[in-house]
This record gives structure tokens, C-alpha cells and sequence, in this order.
């Protein structure tokens, strides 16, 4: 698939001295849902301010559709929109206002019909004469995502979208962005959630100490890392496991409290049946059952891992 | 030239004055009558003519240099302050911008409302005393240049500023005792020799002596050094504007 943007040998070392991103390079393809996952200050804030205009990079390049996005910021700014982490707004001017607003910043001529119809998207229109500041945490997010949107752009930046999002909306803002991919438009996204990212991008970049771990498609780095564990909760100590008792990944825990049982949540048959009626043929009980999915540090010391070896 | 952005920078801008009608317009008019009851009538009263105008028509240029010099910079200071400070600054720096449209946007929001408020203001100062323009012209020139000049250096001060306590800094410390000894209320004629001199450092004096000067055709200093010191300052200012521009300073990391 084409490039829309590329970053090459890109790096960033705040006036503070801190480095913020090293030597990262990362092409996203056109019409792409890419996560970007990382832990706090991993540097997914700082990429996308460079390539949106907001810090200046210390090194290294950045095209969007071919164009530099120092030399012709024009060309590139124009083409993106973005919803910043942080909520962030003018206060007092109502959802309407803004909006049109928004759109006349990126150079465009004013569409009253384009905007009612996003407010409606967001399920904002009948707050459009609303002051912004008088919204729900819930609502002024969503208002951001339309800001980003006013100008239809061909690229969406999303920063940690579902921070502070009930349910509700997060299911919203997934068909949202599900559509907005129909409609031809290229989006990033960060998040702190794994889950997040399987459920929604098409390819995902894992990104630590400004460093890109790893990027890759969602389904293949979920098949990599999809490692599930089921926790039992016993009645009784178990000395040790019956010795026919030949299910593999099965442990003990040390004070035979527990038995824990490793699996893979993409393998056909998880073995999870199985183990359960060889548990009641032999009579081990159980009081409390729990599973447990990957969390985004164990990916990280499986994934430095891999690397390393 | 993103015109689009321009125009939408401002009419946001503009939008806010009417929101504050009262904060922006009906205080400063407030304050100006107080000025005109106070020194006008109250104390002008015992004040001979000056320079053959009467006390209460002499401050009236100098007043409305006053309420244009404070609020040219607070506006634009303010103006630019506040997306800064709230963080939606974010969306004008990602915009396809120039920091030239950016500067006219703005600027060009704060020197109208400023300018707008000095018409205001003279049409206030007409209900108490009554006064002739010599040349309505210059008037005019001195006023747009003035606005357009200080609305330039309040921005840089909202720029520079990273907290409410140096936004009001330069207005309080600096502005308002320049123009107070820049001879609005009096003319430099009437000091001892030394403290003359030490006046004619005072920037602010050009601006007021050449205002005043336009009314009555009288003036503290020729009107030709007058204007070479706004055109000075305004060179100035736009130095300041194209360094942050250059630097980024405090607008981007
Ligand atoms: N203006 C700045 N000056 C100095 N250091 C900064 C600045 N902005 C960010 N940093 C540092 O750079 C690192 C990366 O920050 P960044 O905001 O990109 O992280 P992030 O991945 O977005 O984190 P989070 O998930 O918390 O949003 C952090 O350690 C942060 O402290
Ligand atoms: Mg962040």
C-alpha cells in the first residue's frame, strides 16, 4: 500500500535536554487505522505534534503526501486534523461558532451544511448554540474530534481519544472512525489500551522511550501476543498435580492455592473444556475462576525481548 | 495568503469585544468622564488656559491617547494571552498559517477595537467640552498609526507573558506613568528645565504632543519628530514580531 506519510530518522531533545524521540522512522499507508500504543511519556505526543506543526523537530524528516512539512506546511497542514489530549478550547464562543471557526483557520470557505452535518455525526447539533464551556467532559471531546473535522481533512490525528469516554461513546467513536476510514480518510490514534488497539486499527506501532518497538499488523501482533491466563481459585492445597494428569501449560502456584493455566486466545480450541472436565473427573474443586490478558508491560518485556535475542 | 484565517481570527476576536461590551467599551468611557469631572471641570476650572486652550480641551488628546495606548496593549495582549493560556493556541499553530496572518489576525482585532474606543471616547469628551479639529487628518493618522503600533507591542507582551501577573506588568508599570508624565495632562513648558529633559526621553510624549497637536495646531515637540518616533516604535515592534516568529519563542518548543 502507498506511503502517505514517512517519517525518516526523525528525533526530538526538548530545550530541557530531554530526549523525547530517537531516530524514530514509520511509514503510515493511506487509508490506515494505526494505533499507537505506548505507556506515559512515551513520546506518542511529541510525534504528533511534529508532524502536526506544533514542535519543532530537533532532527530528521517528515513527508506527508510528499510534501516537507517545514518547507510546504501549507500543502501538509492542510491535509490534517488534529484532536489534541488535553481539552482544550475557547471557552466562552458556542459549538457552532467554533466550528466555523475551525474551518476558516484551515483556509476554507464557510459551509454551514458541511458543519450541521458532522454536529449531527457527533449528536452535538442540538447543542450548537451552547457556550462550550457550559458542555459535558464527554461532549467538549467530541467537539474536538469535529473542530479536526471542520475542514474535512485527508489525515486524522486522534490523541488518546477514549481518555475520560463512557462506553456509550466510545462505541460512537469507533463507528465514527470506522466511517471516516470509508470515506477515504488516514487516522492515527494513541492509546494506553491494547484492547483498544486490536479493536480498532488495522496495523499497530508500539512506541517506548521515543523508541518504535514494533509495528505491526493488529492481527498478527495480536496472534504474536494474544497469551491468555486462567486463573483457579482451589478449595484445597494441592500438594502436586495428579501424575497422569498431562495438560500442558498447567501449573501449580507455589502454594498450591492455584492453578494456573496458560492459553492461547486465537488457537481454535483453548483446551479451557478439556481442563475443566479433567479437573471434575479427578475431584479438584474450585471456588473462584479469573482470566487474565497480556498487559501492555508484559508485551513490552516479551516484545524487548524477542528483540534481543 | 490564508485569507480565510485571517478574516476568521478576526471576527473570533471581534466577537469577544461584543461579549465583554461592558468590560471593553463602558469601562473605559466611565473612567474618561471621571477624568473630565475631575480635571476638567473640577480642577480645570482654576487652571488658566494653556498655551491658549482651555484646561478641559487641552487633556482631551491626551486622554484618548491614554485609554488608546492601555488598551491597545491589554486587548492584543489579552488577545493572544488567552488561547495560549487555555491551550486552544493549539489549533491556530496546526492551521496552514503563516505567523504573519497570524500577527494580522490578531493585531488587526485589537488595533480596530482600540482605535473604535478612541472614536468612542472623543465623541464622550465632545459632550463635556467643546473643542475644534484642526486637521482631522493627522488626527486620524495618529490615531490608526498609534493603535496599530501599541496593539503590535501588546502582543509580544501576550506573548512573552506566561502568567496574569506579567500580562498586567507592562500595562500598570509601564504605560500608564509614561503616558501620565508624557504631558496629557499638562504641557512640558510648564516643568522645570531639568525634569523637560528628562521627558523628552519619555516616548509617549511624541505620541501625545503630536496628537495634540493635530487638534490645535500646538505641540510640545515639532510633529515631524513626533511621527519619525511612531514609525521608530512601530519598526520596533514588527523587529519583535519577525524575532518570535524566527525563534518560535514561547510558542513552540
Ligand atoms: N515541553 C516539554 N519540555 C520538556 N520535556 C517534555 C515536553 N513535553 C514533553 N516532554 C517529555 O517528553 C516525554 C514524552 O512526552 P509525550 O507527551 O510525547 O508522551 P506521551 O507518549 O504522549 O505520554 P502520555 O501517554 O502520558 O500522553 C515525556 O517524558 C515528557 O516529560
Ligand atoms: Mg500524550
Amino acid at each position: 500500500m502507498q506511503s502517505l506519510i514517512s517519517i525518516s530518522d526523525l528525533s526530538k531533545t526538548y530545550a530541557s535536554g530531554f530526549v523525547a524521540l530517537k531516530n524514530v522512522n514509520l511509514d503510515i499507508r493511506k487509508g490506515e487505522i494505526l494505533a499507537l500504543l505506548g505507556p506515559n511519556g512515551a513520546g506518542k505526543t511529541t510525534l504528533i505534534s511534529i508532524i502536526c506543526g506544533l514542535v519543532n523537530p530537533t532532527s530528521g524528516t517528515v513527508r506527508v503526501d510528499g510534501h516537507d512539512i517545514i518547507k510546504d506546511f501549507r500543502k501538509t497542514r492542510a491535509m490534517i486534523g488534529l484532536v489534541p489530549q488535553e481539552l482544550t478550547t475557547e471557552v466562552f464562543a458556542s459549538v457552532f461558532t467554533t466550528m466555523v471557526y475551525s474551518r476558516g483557520l484551515f483556509g476554507k470557505k464557510p459551509s454551514p451544511q458541511y458543519i450541521e452535518k458532522i454536529l449531527r455525526a457527533l449528536s452535538l447539533w442540538d447543542k450548537k448554540d451552547s457556550p462550550i464551556n457550559e458542555l459535558s467532559g464527554g461532549m467538549k471531546r467530541r467537539v474536538l474530534i469535529g473542530k479536526a473535522l471542520a475542514h474535512e481533512p485527508k489525515i486524522l490525528f486522534l490523541d488518546e481519544p477514549t481518555a475520560g469516554v463512557d462506553v456509550e461513546l466510545r462505541k460512537d467513536m469507533w463507528t465514527l472512525i470506522r466511517q471516516l476510514q470509508t470515506d477515504g480518510v488516514t487516522i492515527i490514534l494513541t492509546t494506553h489500551y491494547i484492547e483498544e488497539a486490536e479493536e480498532i486499527a488495522d496495523r499497530v506501532g508500539i512506541i517506548n522511550h521515543g523508541e518504535i518497538i514494533v509495528i505491526e499488523e493488529t492481527s498478527e501482533l495480536m496472534r504474536k501476543l494474544g497469551k491468555k491466563q486462567l486463573i483457579l481459585e482451589l478449595h484445597k492445597k494441592l500438594e502436586s498435580l495428579p501424575a497422569d494428569f498431562d495438560i500442558p501449560n498447567l501449573e501449580a502456584s507455589a502454594d498450591g492455592m492455584q492453578l494456573i493455566y496458560t492459553y492461547d486466545i486465537h488457537m481454535d480450541r483453548t483446551g479451557i473444556t478439556a481442563l475443566l472436565s479433567r479437573l471434575s473427573e479427578k475431584g479438584i474443586r474450585f471456588r473462584d475462576l479469573d482470566t487474565k490478558q497480556s498487559s501492555l508491560e508484559d508485551i513490552f518485556v516479551t516484545l524487548v525481548g524477542n528483540n534481543q535475542s | 495568503m490564508n485569507f480565510q484565517a485571517i478574516k476568521v481570527i478576526y471576527q473570533f476576536e471581534m466577537l469577544r469585544m461584543w461579549r465583554t461590551l461592558f468590560q471593553s467599551v463602558f469601562s473605559p468611557i466611565l473612567s474618561t468622564s471621571l477624568y473630565f469631572i475631575v480635571f476638567g471641570a473640577a480642577i480645570g476650572s482654576r487652571i488658566q488656559s494653556i498655551d491658549g486652550i482651555a484646561y478641559a480641551a487641552f487633556i482631551v488628546p491626551g486622554l484618548i491617547m491614554l485609554m488608546l495606548l492601555t488598551q491597545s496593549v491589554t486587548n492584543a495582549a489579552f488577545g493572544i494571552f488567552f488561547p495560549k493560556f487555555t491551550g486552544a493556541i493549539y489549533e491556530v499553530l496546526s492551521a496552514p498559517l503563516s505567523f504573519f496572518e497570524i500577527v494580522l489576525g490578531y493585531v488587526g482585532a485589537a488595533a480596530t477595537k482600540s482605535i473604535l474606543l478612541g472614536v468612542v471616547i472623543l465623541t464622550t469628551a465632545r459632550l463635556f467640552v467643546s473643542f475644534e479639529i484642526a486637521h482631522p487628518m493627522w488626527m486620524i493618522v495618529f490615531l490608526v498609526l498609534t493603535g496599530i503600533t501599541f496593539s503590535l507591542f501588546g502582543f509580544l507582551i501576550g506573548i512573552w507573558a506566561d502568567n496574569f501577573e506579567k500580562l498586567q506588568l507592562v500595562p500598570l508599570l509601564v504605560i500608564t506613568p509614561l503616558t501620565f508624565l508624557g504631558g496629557s495632562f499638562y504641557s512640558i513648558n510648564m516643568l522645570p528645565p531639568f525634569w523637560q529633559t528628562v521627558t523628552l526621553f519619555n516616548p509617549v510624549l511624541y505620541l501625545v504632543s503630536g496628537f495634540r497637536w493635530s487638534f490645535y495646531e500646538v505641540a510640545d515637540v515639532s510633529v515631524g519628530i513626533s511621527l519619525s518616533v511612531i514609525f521608530l516604535f512601530l519598526c520596533l515592534c514588527l523587529f519583535g514580531v519577525w524575532w518570535v516568529f524566527k525563534t518560535g519563542y514561547k510558542i513552540k518548543t
